[in-house]
């Protein structure tokens, strides 16, 4: 009995969290087709969200790259098939660890931002000053963070995916060895303009459910300093679990419309 | 201009407001008084719409708004300005763009007429000079300025100020006053003052109303509470607790 009312409640709190996810969604997507987007606030945004974020995209995305292409390279040399590793980095970083890692790095540094912002606003009474001055939350702290993400997490997802493959490429071949030619005729061989498709509508993805899992936990903060301290991490938890999850989705979805393979 | 009927709040399963029933005139300044607690906050932010009441009515300039959608709340709370109690200033805008944020959210874009509304607004509140401050910069006397300006810029019929005056010293609290006598007299707006403080409430009232533990307990003209032999009005102005050492 006891068990089945911790199911219950559970699943009760997961369905209530998501139609507040929902609700957000529909609101934000209202308030873009009815209300003038403001420009300015959202170049602030991609300047925070993208620019910002350049250097911790790039030394993730670097050092996986590198690790990546080693650690193949370890395997794969004691059957001889090193000449596989940018084959193997190569689509590993399109598909897979270049979107997951960019959308986990923007969940921390850019969604605890978000929700420790809006959250603080929200226990100091600033987003009651924004309503009582008639500007609804949503209009001037969502839609300019949606935007700014939709335009900058993909473009962040290719840089991380195009300095990993570089960095695999510069451990393979200067560090380990590798045929240059040989590398680069694999990885050539076994990646096409799909596998950026793929890579950018994870991208997009992804950043949309950053914006809006950060954007509802500081819109619905409670209680003060602990408060915001605690929309800050489940922020970051809930955001980072969304997107391991709903990337396995989306691999399968998108390898329907993108097929892996020659 | 302003009027509330039957208002209850629960909270909790804590009734906060217990069937509020109020009227303020146009360009009346009618001061809220009541210990902590005693829902005079809550029932400000009833009549700004940012609170759903359990049951009840408010109008403002004759028109419902319990049951709105906060986006048809939206062009009603332009007619109504708001100073809390915290001040609520965007702490990452300087005292410009805080003064300048009602005009340009209107959708002014002229920097030339914006820097100049602005300044009026500034030099109203006595406050000419700090315009690139920020925030974190401003005194408590300083802030609740800034929060007025920014409020008065968008020229409003009715001005609700949530504790003006608490956590000042005597000095500024009274500047605080007179500013909200100014701003009464040169902008004919209605005002409603939510506050515990006696010196506040004597300066700016028209009307009094005394809210006691969700209900209006008293109302009617300063001196009218202040002769009142209502043991527990009389409590209240001399700040008898009731307790022993």
């Amino acid at each position: 009995m006891l068990i089945l009312r911790y199911i219950g409640s559970t699943a009760l709190s997961l369905f209530g969290y998501l139609g507040e996810l929902l609700f957000l969604m529909l609101e934000s997507a209202r308030s873009i087709a009815t209300t003038p987007i403001r420009w300015r606030l959202t170049l602030r945004q991609v300047l925070e969200v993208g620019f910002r974020s350049q250097l911790v995209v790039l030394v993730t995305g670097a050092f996986t790259g590198a690790v990546f292409a080693a650690q193949t390279y370890f395997q794969f040399h004691r059957l001889s098939m090193e000449t596989a590793v940018g084959a193997v980095v190569a689509v590993s970083m399109f598909r897979e660890l270049g979107p997951v890692l960019t959308g986990l790095m923007v969940a921390g540094r850019v969604g605890a931002a978000m929700s420790a912002e809006i959250g603080t606003m929200k226990v100091t009474e600033q987003l009651d000053a924004l309503r009582a001055m008639g500007v609804h939350p949503v209009d001037y702290l969502v839609v300019p963070r949606l935007i700014a993400m939709v335009i900058s997490v993909p473009i962040l997802v290719g840089e991380c995916v195009g300095i990993g493959i570089a960095a695999g490429q510069f451990v393979a071949v200067q560090l380990l060895g590798v045929s240059e030619v040989y590398y680069v005729t694999y990885m050539r061989k076994f990646t096409a303009l799909r596998d950026l498709d793929i890579t950018l509508t994870k991208g997009f993805f992804f950043g949309i459910l950053i914006v809006f899992v950060a954007c509802n936990e500081g819109l619905k903060t409670k209680e003060g300093a602990v408060g915001v301290g605690q929309a800050t991490t489940n922020a970051v938890v809930t955001g980072s679990l969304i997107i391991l999850i709903v990337n396995f989705f989306l691999t399968m979805v998108l390898n329907i419309f993108f097929p892996a393979g020659v | 201009m302003l009027s509330v009927s039957g208002l209850t709040k629960t909270i909790n399963g804590q009734q906060i407001l217990r069937g509020v029933d109020l009227q303020v005139a146009e360009t009346e300044t009618l001061v809220i008084i009541g210990r902590s607690g005693s829902g005079k906050s809550v029932m400000l932010k009833h009549l700004m719409g940012l609170m759903s009441p359990t049951s009840g009515e408010v109008h403002i300039e004759g028109r419902q708004i319990v049951g709105l959608k906060e986006r048809q709340l939206l062009p009603i709370r332009k007619t109504v300005g708001m100073m809390f109690q915290g001040c609520a200033l965007f702490d990452a805008m300087t005292v410009e763009e805080n003064v300048a944020f009602p005009l340009y959210e209107a959708g002014e874009r002229d920097r030339k007429v914006i820097l100049g509304k602005v300044a009026d607004a500034l030099d109203s509140v006595d406050l000419t000079g700090h315009e690139q401050k920020l925030p974190v910069n401003l005194s408590g006397g300083m802030k609740k300025r800034v929060a007025l300006a920014r409020v008065i810029i968008a020229r409003p019929h009715c001005i609700l100020y949530d504790e003006p005056t608490a956590g000042l010293d005597p000095v500024v609290s009274d500047s605080i006053n007179h500013l909200i006598r100014r701003m009464q007299k040169r902008f004919g707006v209605t005002s409603i003052v939510v506050t515990h403080d006696m010196k506040c409430a004597a300066h700016v009232a028209d009307k009094v109303a005394f809210l006691h533990e969700g209900q209006i307990y008293f109302y009617g003209a300063f001196d009218a509470l202040m002769a009142s032999r209502d043991p527990l009005i009389q409590d209240f102005i001399e700040g008898r607790s009731g307790d022993t050492d």
